[in-house]
């Protein structure tokens, strides 16, 4: 605006900054290319094709990994919701009480520790259970993946309650709703994007891991990540490139979703 | 009083749940893990119930079978300084990238900046492995970057970067760049641009203002960012396995080691608690720094 010199500015900026996105983006967009690549090797062009997809697709491993990744997202993120919401209700919008900071700090947890640690954690509580129960069931898998979610799912949603309005319940109080009429109508409803954004949060989260599911996992429950992290220990085909394409963009559909529902109203 | 009590117990009972798993699959094993670590190893891998500090001893220290006499571990000592070495230069790698990057986001007109942010976080969000399997496919000896030096004359033969600790560098600072990027932009977006214009007015020359106003006044944004990028890195454990093969371990590989072919669980579980103390240390920097942050706007 008429400014001969740009306060703002500092040399080098924009060309670093140019160089650090190129560089973000450059190697994912190169891995979803190669998916489409009719060749055998990564390396060389080969034409454009589906034949990697429909290897994938065809491919009994990667069906039953990619079962094992949904069955355990969706049961996870439903546990880790559930008890997240709960949570969020029981710790914002009311008085601070004793042990609040407890519960929060402890909610948090799993952001904080390592999680090769967890995963080593979970390994040797795990294998004892396993012999003790002789159970070796998905189970452990969904209880691992519930318990490094609950956080994801807690964050969205307790920011949508600090952000709500109280006056809304104690009008539907002041005209005789009682405390479930006013949860359910009310409450709930104000809430909801908070939960859906939390638990499509926790569902990708859960999507995504590999350590904790790596180590927990017995023989023969590879998730998707766990499958492409054996896969790349061997001879990388495309096909590699497609399963992590179609992961990618389910990843960044479920994102999208994610921003477009915790947008802040302007 | 009495009202106090029961929001108490309201909350308690409603995040009874949450804790209860939380404590089956997160908090209760990290205190087997320290347990285990004052155990006697198992021939076999798992432990032998009988108290013993030898693990943590073992950390630092090996015992020669024969004459008893005590050495330094040389071979742990050589992965922890790889582990801190490589996680300090991701750390310095990431601030040189994610400053220039923050500031030039920051700096955008505001109908835009929602946008740029959203860059950086699309890749924060995407899968590790994926990013680091992308950084693979770049550097790999077939890989793009070779080629394309090769078909320009600059190399011959490809150079030979994966499978190294230069690997593991790039793909380090490539995944956790955004954890430098975010929390740098939320420092620079509360600094007031009219202390510049103040300071050129008094003829300040841009490193100047560089040195003694901008980085000062975002420092603690400097703080969380090196803290958030050298917390994961110092744990990593993914890249280095994809980036990194077999003879380049840092303490995360290290500590699956033991679980595994090391059959020395009591190691492991010390080597893990070890990290573990580390990482509080550090997250508790990076607390107090967002609270001076705080301070300031």
């Amino acid at each position: 605006m008429g400014k001969s010199f740009d306060v703002t500015s500092l040399p080098g900026v924009p060309f670093v900054a140019g160089l650090a996105f190129l560089a973000l983006y450059a190697p994912i967009f190169t891995l979803v290319a190669y998916s489409f690549n009719d060749a055998n090797a990564i390396s060389i062009w080969g034409g454009f094709s589906f034949r990697w997809y429909e290897a994938a697709w065809a491919n009994r491993e990667v069906q039953a990994a990619t079962a094992r990744s949904l069955v355990i997202a969706a049961s996870a993120s439903v546990i880790a919701t559930s008890a997240a919401t709960m949570a969020a209700l029981g710790t914002t919008r009311r008085g601070a009480f004793r042990g609040q900071t407890f519960i929060y700090v402890a909610i948090n947890q799993p952001l904080m520790v390592p999680e090769i640690v967890t995963a080593v954690a979970l390994l040797i509580v795990f294998a004892t259970v396993k012999v003790a129960t002789g159970y070796a069931g998905l189970g452990y898998l969904i209880l691992a993946h519930s318990a490094f979610c609950i956080p994801f799912a807690y964050l969205p949603i307790r920011a949508r309650l600090e952000g709500m309005d109280l006056s809304l319940e104690t009008a539907a109080a002041d005209l005789y709703a009682n405390p479930w009429q006013t949860f359910r109508h009310v409450t709930l409803p104000l809430m909801a994007p908070g939960i859906v954004a939390g638990a499509m949060l926790a569902f990708v989260i859960s999507l995504d891991d590999v350590v904790i599911t790596e180590f927990v996992k017995s023989a023969g429950q590879d998730t998707l990540p766990t499958y492409m992290l054996g896969q790349m220990r061997r001879a990388i085909t495309p096909e590699v490139n497609a399963i992590s394409t179609a992961l990618l963009g389910l990843t960044v559909a479920l994102l999208t979703v994610f921003f477009l529902l915790t947008r802040k109203r302007e | 009083m009495e009202e106090e009590t029961k929001q108490a117990r309201t909350g308690w009972l409603l995040s009874a749940p949450a804790l209860a798993i939380l404590l089956l699959a997160a908090s209760g094993p990290l205190l087997v893990v320290l347990v285990y670590s004052f155990l006697v190893k198992g021939q076999y891998g798992g432990v032998i119930w009988t108290f013993s500090t030898e693990a943590w001893f073992e950390v630092l220290f090996t015992r020669d079978i024969f004459s008893d006499e005590v050495t330094l571990a040389d071979a742990h000592l050589a992965i922890f300084w790889r582990s801190v070495k490589l996680s300090l230069m991701t750390t310095a790698i990431a601030f040189a990238v994610g400053f220039p990057t923050a500031w030039f986001i920051a700096t955008r007109p505001p109908n835009r900046r929602a946008l740029w942010l959203f860059l950086i976080t699309i890749p924060f969000w995407t899968n590790l492995l994926i990013r680091t399997f992308a950084i693979n496919e770049v550097i790999r000896n077939e890989g793009i970057l070779n080629t394309l030096m090769i078909r320009a004359g600059l190399i011959e033969r490809p150079i030979q970067i994966l499978y190294t600790d230069t690997a593991v560098l790039i793909g380090m600072a490539y995944v956790y760049l955004p954890l430098m990027v975010l929390p740098l932009f939320a420092a620079i977006d509360r600094f007031d641009m009219r202390l510049l214009e103040a300071a050129y007015d008094l003829y300040a020359s841009r490193w100047q203002v560089l040195r003694r106003i901008i980085l000062p006044l975002v420092k603690p944004g400097i703080v969380a960012g090196s803290i958030l990028v050298f917390v994961p890195s110092l744990g990593a454990y993914v890249t280095p396995r994809v980036l990194g093969g077999g003879k380049n371990m840092m303490i995360g590989n290290f500590i699956e080691l033991q679980f595994g072919q090391g059959r020395n669980w009591p190691l492991g579980a010390a080597l893990s608690m070890l990290l573990l103390a580390i990482v509080m240390v550090a997250l508790l920097i990076y607390v107090r720094a967002a609270g001076r942050g705080t301070g300031h706007g």
